[in-house]
């Protein structure tokens, strides 16, 4: 059996939907941070794959993806420094603790 | 001659106005002297171009010419309606000139002492520069715009003036009630003022006249033929211009302003509401006179108001004892006197006594009005007390005073040689000869007028021995006496100007004589007056209680200003206030506030019901976010297509 375009898309769709569960269910802020990590990844193997089987003479899917990678590690390290600065005042990286945005 | 000078005399007191008004920081101790000094240029400058105007060339072929000095464009509203700002002198605003600077630098001179030692000495001269100013923009004025503008101007430094004294609030008081009362007029003056230009396409005095007076114009026959209430529009709006009129020269029944105005310092009182402002009134009939000549029902109520006015007033005056009060009412009933005068004139030289008549009396009473004034405010100077029963037998302690204030009374009764008489006997018989009902009615109002002149004097300077030996200043300072000195000749000798080959209503000089026969009648009337005022006053007794009580019902009544102040209030508290004043209110308080609150509370709701969506929560704002995604993509997808 060939792996097709299908495989793929199944894998990165349940992917997508595991990060998304992750996000909303975990209350640890680093585990939210790496949900949605999960989920920039299956937007990555989407773009891989449409790159390498629908127009496999072109490079844009695979520059895309490089380029989310790169905004990921930059919103990984913004997203631990908030982290860092909220565990510093509040004592804590629950994110039930943190409601202090309604105001 | 070059008449280009006339334009200093209105840039100097405005220069005082700027200077002082600003540099007040510099200027503080020097602003009396400063602005005498400016004034005394103005005047002399004035002076000049009358000689100019009056004996070398302003007259040509018998006829005195109208001079435009300076014309400025200021506005244009289509080709043809433009608005100009410009310096016109012809007989009467040179007159006027004169009048203005010669009592305004006076009051200045007279200021120099009085007002010594206030705290707020710079903002009083800075504001009686805006005064001279604005009314000197109003004498010389070209169109009915500028003359409108520099109206409003007079009434706001009037204003300033009034409430001088802005601790007293009874001096805010008269403030805002001269301005209301005067601007409530000046609405009939501004709505006047369209309806003519309207209808001849000008603000221009000249234009407006050369059309109105030119019976075959198409602008002269629209401007009669049409009639609202029965009056054609050319009356409506001379009378609305005249009530504008009315309204600055205190006539009935606008006057109520003007006793109460008398809590402004005395000096601006000699000033504005005695000797300039207040005539401003008389100055515009006279001015549009060719135009009221035209239209005899606009006239006949210039006439009946005056006469109205001179009577009412001298009534009151009998009765009241705040001396300035009395003057007040003096002058709104000699205004009076001007105006019939002008109102039983008809245009033409010699036929045009009554204009000749109501100018010269508007000369030589601003002479001795003024004085009479100044003479007041010396007395207060010095008694501190505006009241008569604190005055009597001044006459030792203040010589010259007391003979300047004599022959003010000699002129305003109408005793000769004196001013007032020449003038007050060309009035009478430009009365006799157009309306006999108002010649009586004046001749009555000359007795009335020599009786609580006298009243007054012999009041104040005899009466009963002084008591208040504590305190001797004297009549104040040399810049005091002066004034009164130069305006005691002035009201003893002007009268003798045959003012008629001077000013009259078509600029045609004319002659008149003093009839001997004609005027014993007039001057028996007021020696009669002078008598029963020594009589009553001239010793200290209780006839004059007695006649008040026997009189009480009238007594009461004049005494109380015939309730005119309560006939207005009554007016505007009870009928204004409950009918208009409270159901605005009502759909103020109820409608647009409602409208307002209404929706202050859905918007108010709405937030509180969806305010519970902003929990601070990340995990849920990052629902709403999916959710969002969610609905649009079914949009995108499923409804849109």
């Amino acid at each position: 059996m060939t792996v097709g375009l299908t495989h793929i898309i199944v894998v990165s769709t349940v992917l997508f939907f595991i990060g998304m569960y992750g996000l909303f269910t975990r209350r640890n802020m680093i585990t939210m941070l790496m949900s949605i990590e999960l989920m920039l990844n299956s937007v990555n193997i989407n773009f891989v794959a449409f790159n390498k089987y629908l127009y496999p003479d072109k490079m844009d899917g695979i520059f895309f993806s490089i380029f989310i990678i790169a905004i990921a590690a930059a919103e990984a390290a913004v997203a631990i420094a908030i982290i860092i600065n909220l565990y510093r005042t509040h004592k804590s990286i629950d994110v039930d603790d943190v409601t202090d945005l309604k105001q | 001659m070059n008449y280009s000078t006339a334009i200093w005399i209105m840039l100097l007191p405005l220069a005082n106005f700027v200077l002082l008004g600003l540099g007040k920081k510099y200027l503080k101790n020097i602003a009396g002297i400063f602005s005498t000094i400016l004034l005394f240029v103005a005047a002399a400058i004035a002076l000049n171009i009358a000689y100019h105007y009056f004996f070398v060339d302003g007259k040509q072929n018998g006829v005195y010419q109208t001079i435009n000095v300076c014309q400025m464009h200021w506005l244009s509203f289509t080709e043809t309606m433009n608005v100009e700002i410009g310096i016109q002198l012809d007989a009467l605003s040179v007159m006027m000139l004169v009048v203005v600077t010669f009592i305004s630098l006076m009051v200045h001179l007279f200021s120099l002492g009085y007002m010594k030692g206030e705290e707020r000495y710079c903002n009083y001269f800075s504001y009686l520069g805006l005064f001279t100013f604005s009314m000197l923009g109003l004498v010389v004025a070209t169109n009915l715009l500028q003359l409108y503008m520099c109206w409003e101007l007079v009434g706001i430094s009037s204003y300033l003036l009034i409430g001088f004294y802005f601790q007293k609030p009874s001096a805010v008081a008269a403030a805002k009630k001269a301005f209301i009362v005067t601007r409530f007029a000046d609405l009939g003056l501004l709505i006047g003022i369209l309806i003519l230009s309207f209808n001849t396409n000008s603000f221009h005095f000249q234009t407006i006249i050369q059309t109105l007076t030119n019976t075959q114009s198409p602008s002269f026959i629209s401007i009669t033929a049409s009639s609202f209430l029965g009056m054609s529009t050319l009356t409506w709006a001379l009378v609305l211009i005249f009530i504008g009129g009315a309204g600055k020269s205190a006539m009935l029944p606008l006057h109520i302003w003007l006793p109460d105005a008398m809590e402004g310092p005395t000096p601006v009182s000699a000033l504005i509401h005695a000797a300039t402002m207040v005539v401003a009134g008389v100055f515009l009939v006279a001015k549009l006179f060719a135009v009221f000549a035209i239209d005899v029902t606009a006239l006949n109520i210039v006439a009946y108001v005056g006469t109205a006015s001179a009577l009412f007033a001298a009534i009151i005056a009998c009765t009241q004892t705040d001396i300035k009060r009395v003057l007040a009412y003096s002058t709104m009933s000699q205004i009076g006197y001007m105006m019939f005068a002008l109102g039983v004139s008809k245009y033409g030289s010699e036929e045009g006594l009554g204009y000749s008549a109501a100018l010269f009396h508007l000369f030589t009473h601003a002479f001795f009005k003024s004085l009479l004034f100044l003479c007041a405010g010396a007395v207060i100077h010095l008694v501190h007390s505006n009241e008569m029963k604190d005055m009597g037998g001044l006459k030792k302690l203040m010589p010259i005073t007391h003979i300047a204030f004599l022959i003010a009374c000699l002129a305003i009764a109408g005793v000769p040689p004196f001013a007032g008489f020449f003038s007050k006997e060309e009035i009478l018989s430009a009365a006799y000869q157009n309306n006999k009902t108002i010649y009586i009615i004046a001749l009555l109002t000359s007795a009335i007028t020599a009786f609580y002149m006298f009243r007054l004097y012999f009041s104040i300077f005899w009466n009963k021995p002084y008591q208040h030996h504590h305190h001797h200043r004297g009549e104040g300072t040399i810049t005091m006496k002066l004034p009164l000195i130069i305006l005691m000749l002035c009201a003893a000798t002007v009268g003798f100007i045959p003012f008629s080959e001077f000013v009259s209503s078509d600029n045609h000089p004319f002659h008149s004589e003093i009839h001997i026969g004609f005027s014993v009648l007039p001057v028996a009337l007021g020696l009669f007056g002078i008598a029963m005022a020594a009589l009553f006053y001239f010793k200290q007794s209780d006839k004059p209680d007695k006649i008040a009580n026997s009189l009480q019902v009238i007594y009461k009544a004049a005494y109380r200003k015939f309730y005119v102040d309560e006939l207005y209030l009554f007016i505007t508290k009870k009928i204004i206030f409950n009918c208009i004043a409270k159901p605005a209110a009502w759909i103020d308080k109820n409608i647009i506030d409602g409208c307002m609150n209404g929706v202050a509370f859905v918007t108010s709701f709405i937030s509180s019901s969806i305010k519970n969506m902003q929990s601070g929560k990340v995990q849920q704002y990052a629902l709403y976010f999916f959710a969002g995604i969610a609905a649009l993509l079914v949009t995108v997808l499923y409804v849109w297509k």
